[in-house]
């Protein structure tokens, strides 16, 4: 029987060959990074959230919305730790849109319930004034981006120790640093950037976004920045803020699941032994299986 | 046979008679899952319908809630998914369990269909509960398929217009149909509207038909691996306590499975592409169903017709329906067919890579070797089912269900278990069998 495996094995791999030749069309994998918060004991770096949080507001927010997140969020367990003094001052920053009792929209400052108010009125406004193409809203994007990972990686992705679930923060890092002179032949129209990570055709219409000492980090003691100030550090922080932003409740999820799995593998060992006790008297465990099946199981 | 019905149960208490005389529910619910006598060689293929039971409690239950703070609207229904993730408490937890649950109902169901196809359980006298079973299944992909455009993302948008195109692919009714589901002239307000209503709707159908599904098993009996009937009481066992601990430590151990999607993994069966909003006028580079519906995607593209194409998808899930009068042997169990086996599990591979194709585009080698296995999915079903019954030789049945268990030469209950001496007392207790058992 055991000549099963080994053909679905055989029959799998025969076709993951038919695969290999549309890869290269679709952009180049983004090398994958380490991050504090993947594994099941996965946790953000407070740091470097408001670090990234300090990249958004500086370079990203002067196109890309992100309205789902609120000031309060900014100071809530197991995000960026901001104080809620410091979301408060954050947030009268901002002029916020609002109907007073005449019915005439006027200006307030922001408060902590308020979403980050959209460099643009609406999405047409942001459409007209990038090309025809509104910027993605930053909420969710981290989740909506990802890569193809092909067999047999895909597998191993969804598996305890070999997870993966950072995809879309790759993919947002290696992005930013994508940039770069187009290989010999390849033809860029005029108004976008060749980006060898982007995966339609390598094109893309967002010009490189940071550059090298573009962002100035606060300074430790020493009076040096608290992390480097490049374009791959800049890249790797937004791209971490960005992971929160789209999972707010991540390290809570994590924490919980821990809870969870363990208590239901206590009770299904306990189970486990009620039911051999059960059993016992009938002769203990009793199966069907034939003895041929047994090895294919 | 009826006889599995009835009922040993006595009530004791005088309000017990009093209600019994007028409704006799206790003694259904104790004929049904404390004294049914279970086949005592059962593996664990058979607690997937206790595994599968828990699932649609736990889509339920996650469901109503969430519709407490969805709203299904083309303009609000992302928002409101992400007010759920974000601002209700734990709402994060619901919907990543009712999203991760419907992938392990369907995980669960396949598991269930495998063991019904490869144990021969579909066939006589159980017809009308694997048909039962057939309903639940479309059921369950006709509301996973609402569901799934709920949050209104790229692929709800796109899978949801893909589909409704599909149908009216369909002659004569197929233009109504469509207007029907979209309530308009293309997927919109309306059609999330409807979908949402349906959504909630269709699991109260599916609960309704694992009624019958429950009640046409217990009419004919647990088949078992060896696929014979019971014979006597030392056959079976009484479902409570053996099947129910035995139910409990198994649903137990697959949760451990569900939660490790919903904590850790929340998102790896889903699509990324879900979570960029609906938009109309972009369509995503490659529409993909969710993962359990992509044999039969693979079906759909394998061929050039549209109408064909349709055709076959569909006859690709009703073709199961036929199956007990496809298979002309005369031995249930897969396990003493020799020739069968075979084909069987080249059919279960073949499965597996209709739904790798199906998550690829159409193109190239893909859709050649769609093809292929598009023509193996129905020839397992036209030429496989019905002629192997007629040439194969079945190797020999045991005499009993018991034989299965203490081994060959055992013909009866003797106190002796696998050539080994036991206490007779030990034996199964006659007051734990089910008089229906006893009197046969």
């Amino acid at each position: 029987m055991m000549r099963y495996p080994s053909l679905i094995a055989v029959g799998l791999l025969s076709v993951v060959g038919v695969g290999q030749a549309s890869a290269e069309e679709h952009g180049h994998n983004p090398p994958r990074q380490k991050w504090s918060f993947a594994g099941v004991f996965g946790k953000f770096d407070e740091a470097q959230l408001q670090r990234g949080f300090q990249v958004y507001k500086e370079v990203c927010s002067n196109c890309h919305s992100m309205k789902l997140v609120r000031f309060r969020n900014l100071a809530e367990e197991g995000g960026p730790g901001f104080s809620k003094e410091q979301v408060k001052a954050l947030a009268e920053t901002y002029q916020v849109k609002e109907e007073n009792d005449k019915g005439e929209v006027v200006d307030r400052p922001g408060r902590a319930a308020d979403g980050f108010p959209p460099m643009y009125p609406n999405e047409k406004a942001a459409a007209a004034a990038h090309g025809g193409k509104a910027p993605p809203d930053f909420s969710v994007l981290a989740k909506a981006r990802t890569y193809e990972r092909g067999f047999p990686a895909f597998v191993f992705d969804a598996l305890p120790l070999t997870g993966y679930s950072e995809q879309g923060v790759d993919y947002i890092h290696a992005l930013l640093n994508g940039y770069g002179d187009a290989p010999e032949g390849k033809e860029v129209p005029d108004g976008t950037y060749y980006n060898k990570y982007y995966p339609q055709g390598q094109v893309i219409a967002m010009p490189p976004p940071l550059s090298d000492g573009a962002v100035t980090y606060p300074k430790n003691d020493k009076g040096e920045p608290v992390a480097p100030e490049t374009t791959d550090q800049y890249a790797k922080d937004v791209a971490a803020f960005m992971a929160w932003a789209a999972e707010p409740h991540m390290m809570a999820r994590k924490a919980l699941g821990f809870q969870v799995i363990l208590f239901l593998i206590l009770l299904s060992g306990l189970l486990y032994y009620v039911k051999k006790q059960i059993w016992k008297p009938l002769g203990g465990e009793v199966h069907g299986l034939q003895p041929e099946l047994h090895k294919t199981f | 046979m009826s006889a599995h019905a009835t009922s040993t149960y006595v009530p004791k208490s005088r309000i017990a008679k009093w209600f019994e005389s007028r409704l006799p529910l206790v003694g259904l619910v104790h004929g049904s899952f404390i004294a049914y006598p279970v086949p005592r060689n059962l593996n664990y293929f058979w607690t997937f319908g206790a595994i599968l039971s828990a699932f649609l409690g736990i889509q339920i239950v996650t469901g109503v809630w969430l519709a407490m703070h969805y709203e299904p609207s083309a303009g609000a229904a992302f928002e409101s998914v992400e007010h759920i993730m974000r601002d209700v408490n734990y709402g994060w937890l619901l919907r990543y369990a009712h999203a991760n649950g419907a992938s392990m109902f369907f995980l669960a169901v396949y598991v269930h269909i495998f063991r019904a196809l490869y144990y021969g359980s579909y066939k006589a006298p159980r017809e009308v509960l694997y048909l039962l079973g057939v309903i639940i299944y479309l059921l369950m992909m006709a509301t996973a398929f609402l569901g799934y455009t709920l949050p209104w993302g790229q692929m709800s948008f796109w899978g949801a217009t893909v589909i409704t195109n599909i149908l009216a692919a369909i002659p004569v009714v197929g233009d109504s149909i469509q207007s029907l589901l979209w309530g308009g002239y293309s997927v919109g307000n309306p059609t999330i509207n409807r979908f949402f209503s349906l959504h909630y709707l269709l699991p109260w159908m599916i609960a309704g038909v694992v009624v019958l599904h429950v009640w046409a098993l217990h009419v004919t009996g647990q088949n078992n691996p060896a696929g014979i009937p019971i014979k006597s009481s030392k056959d079976a066992v009484p479902f409570t306590p053996y099947a129910t601990v035995k139910d409990a430590f198994a649903t137990v151990a697959f949760m451990i499975i569900f939660a490790w999607f919903v904590f850790y993994q929340p998102n790896y069966l889903g699509h990324a592409d879900n979570y960029v909003p609906a938009n109309a006028s972009v369509t995503p580079a490659h529409i993909v169903p969710e993962w359990y519906f992509l044999p039969f995607y693979a079906i759909l593209r394998a061929v050039p017709d549209k109408l064909g194409g349709v055709i076959l998808m569909f006859g690709a899930v009703i073709i199961l329906a036929f199956a007990p009068w496809l298979d002309t042997s005369r031995v249930r169990s897969t396990n003493y067919r020799p020739v069968y086996k075979v084909f069987f599990w080249v059919f279960v591979v073949n499965a597996i890579l209709l739904g790798w194709l199906g998550a690829k585009p159409p193109e190239g080698g893909y859709v050649i070797v769609g093809r292929i296995c598009t023509v193996y999915y129905f020839a397992h079903f036209l030429l496989v089912m019905p002629l192997c019954g007629l040439f194969e030789t079945p190797k020999a049945l045991p005499g009993s269900i018991l034989e299965t268990v203490t081994g060959p030469g055992q013909t009866g209950w003797d106190g002796r278990q696998g050539g080994q001496p036991q206490d007779p007392d030990k034996g199964i207790p006659d007051w734990a069998m089910p008089d229906a058992v006893k009197r046969s």
